[in-house]
This record gives structure tokens, C-alpha cells and sequence, in this order.
């Protein structure tokens, strides 16, 4: 009963702390908004929370994208499910649905990438749908296990990001620029073929996280049958 | 939008901070722990987004914005190595558990 009591006090006085932090902050901070705004013609996009991710900021976003990397190697070197974890679909419902549903959102990840330069969106929110689609394929159990062990394609998908990523920086610092430093012309090129690269990675990422371990063979089948 | 509106979210930030804290050092079940952190990062992603709106001249911040980006796609990752992480514990008690039982 005590430490319930205590739990409430602690929340609300950590509740006041922060409000009263919060509330005493400059009414109208200056802000990045007017540095990142003036710089938006040379970075290549015109959404400038994209040239933020990927032409100011990059560094910070190639590190996130090393991050969905470092996670997945984590989950994979914790645990390993049968490849068949998921071969039963949820509902007999969701076969149906997904055929009609997958097309568009694969067509509206893509949509996603592409309007990132212009408006709100990008690899990350396209990603994310990516994702989706392959959470609701293994919940339909539709991807066949022998897709999920050809684990040297999904390995090549899951890291396509990164390397893209870094071959891009390592070009810019050969080209006599900084890291990542693009070319004005370049960037929005180069921007694309990163977002584009990532977006990849990004979906298979969230997928595999999802799938929560490493594929491994059926221990019921026998050897040599359940690779194709 | 006004500055009530900021104000309103930026308390629900740190109203959502705090709930999520509370719910980290009292809850048992590791489930329950990992949601409650998730709670706390909204909190600060709520707040983030706030004071993006609430700055001179009228544009949007779009640093905080980006910032906010990265931070739910690291929050999904941490997310999901914390729950590989509990199951792993999870098998390892059941094992333990079998092995006295003999």
C-alpha cells in the first residue's frame, strides 16, 4: 500500500517537474526552421524534413539505418524459429484480403519514396508499409518457408541499405568532398538511389524483427528437403 | 494551431512521460515494462513535436521533426530487442524450472 502511494507521488512530481520545465520554455524559440529552410534550394528535395534525414543531417540517418542492422543481427543471434513459424494463416479471411490489399501497398510504399522529396514522406514511412505487407504475408502464411531459408537473399536485402549508404559517403569523400557531402546537382539523385536502397532494408528489417529470430530448417523435415 | 493547443501537448507529453516511468518501476512482467517505456518515448516525441510548431517566424522546425523520425524507428528496434531479449529469459525460466522438477 505504501509503495503504491509512493509510485502516485513519484509520478506526479515527476509529472510536475517536466510541465513546469515545459511551460517555462521561450514562448517563440528561434529555432532550425529559418537555416533550414534558406539552405533547401542546394539540398536537392524540397521537403525540408527530408533534407534534414538525408542531405543536413545524414550522418545521424546512416547510423539508423546501422542501427536496423545492429538489431537484427541482435535478434538473430538470440533466437532462431522454424522457418514454419508462421505457416498456418491467422484467419482464412486474410488470403483473400490480401491478395487485393498487398499490390497497393507495395504500390503505395513506393508512392511514399518518391513524394518524400516533395512532401511528407520517405524511405522510413515507406519502409514502414514495406513492413507491413510482409507482417501480414507471414500472418497469412503465404510466404512459404522455403522463401524465408534462402537467408543469403534476405541477408543481401537486410544490409542493401547500409552499403548503398556508406558506398555513397566513401564516393563523396573520394570526390575530395566531406562525408556525404553531395554534389548540388547530385543530391537529389543521390538521395533517391539512398531512399530507395533503404526502403528495402527498412521493410525486410521490420519484417524480420517481426518474425522475431532467425529462420532455421523445420527439425521435423528431413535434411536436404526443406532447401530449395 | 494555438498556443493553448501547445501548451495541452506538451503537458500530455509529460503526463505520458510520467505514466510510462511509473509503469516501468512498477510493473513485474517485462511485457508490461517494455510497453510502459514505449509510453515515455511518445511522451518525448509528443513534446519534440510540440515545440517543432511553436517556433518564430510561423515554419515549422523540421529538424525536431527528422530527430522524431529517427528516434520511433531506433524505439522500434530497441522495442524488438527487448522482447527477444524477455523471451529468451522466458525459455531459459522454463528450462531451469524442468530441471529441478526431475
Amino acid at each position: 500500500m505504501m509503495a503504491r502511494v509512493g509510485g502516485w507521488f513519484f509520478m506526479v512530481l515527476v509529472f510536475g517537474g517536466l510541465a513546469w520545465g515545459l511551460l517555462s520554455l521561450p514562448e517563440e524559440p528561434p529555432g532550425l526552421a529559418p537555416a533550414a529552410h534558406e539552405a533547401l534550394p542546394r539540398s536537392g528535395v524540397s521537403n525540408p524534413v527530408t533534407a534534414v534525414l538525408l542531405n543536413y543531417r545524414a550522418y545521424d540517418t546512416l547510423l539508423e539505418v546501422a542501427v536496423l542492422v545492429l538489431a537484427i543481427v541482435a535478434v538473430w543471434s538470440l533466437r532462431a524459429r522454424p522457418a514454419t513459424a508462421f505457416a498456418a494463416p491467422a484467419s482464412p479471411m486474410l488470403g483473400a484480403l490480401l491478395r487485393l490489399l498487398l499490390p497497393l501497398v507495395v504500390l503505395a510504399g513506393g508512392y511514399l519514396l518518391w513524394i518524400g522529396a516533395f512532401a511528407p514522406g520517405g524511405a522510413f514511412q515507406g519502409g514502414a508499409l514495406l513492413g507491413g505487407a510482409i507482417v501480414l504475408l507471414l500472418l497469412g502464411g503465404m510466404l512459404n518457408h522455403r522463401v524465408l531459408l534462402r537467408t543469403a537473399w534476405l541477408k543481401a536485402g537486410l544490409v542493401v541499405g547500409l552499403t548503398v549508404f556508406i558506398a555513397v559517403g566513401l564516393g563523396t569523400m573520394l570526390a575530395g568532398r566531406s562525408l556525404l557531402e553531395y554534389p548540388e546537382t547530385l543530391a537529389g539523385t543521390l538521395i533517391l538511389v539512398i531512399e530507395a536502397a533503404a526502403l528495402v532494408s527498412i521493410g525486410l528489417t521490420l519484417g524480420a524483427l517481426f518474425f522475431g529470430g532467425r529462420p532455421e530448417p523445420d527439425p521435423d523435415t528431413p535434411k536436404g528437403s526443406s532447401r530449395a | 494551431m494555438n498556443p493553448d493547443a501547445h501548451t495541452l501537448f506538451l503537458l500530455a507529453g509529460a503526463a505520458l512521460f510520467a505514466l510510462g516511468l511509473r509503469g516501468v518501476f512498477s510493473r513485474a512482467p517485462l511485457l508490461q515494462r517494455i510497453i510502459a517505456i514505449n509510453v515515455m518515448g511518445n511522451g518525448v516525441f509528443l513534446v519534440f513535436i510540440t515545440l517543432a510548431a511553436r517556433v518564430a517566424g510561423g515554419k515549422t522546425d523540421p529538424v525536431p521533426h527528422a530527430m522524431v523520425l529517427t528516434g520511433i524507428v531506433v524505439a522500434v528496434c530497441a522495442t524488438a530487442l527487448a522482447l527477444t531479449l524477455a523471451e529468451r529469459l522466458r525459455a531459459l525460466e522454463e528450462e531451469k524450472e524442468k530441471e529441478e522438477q526431475r
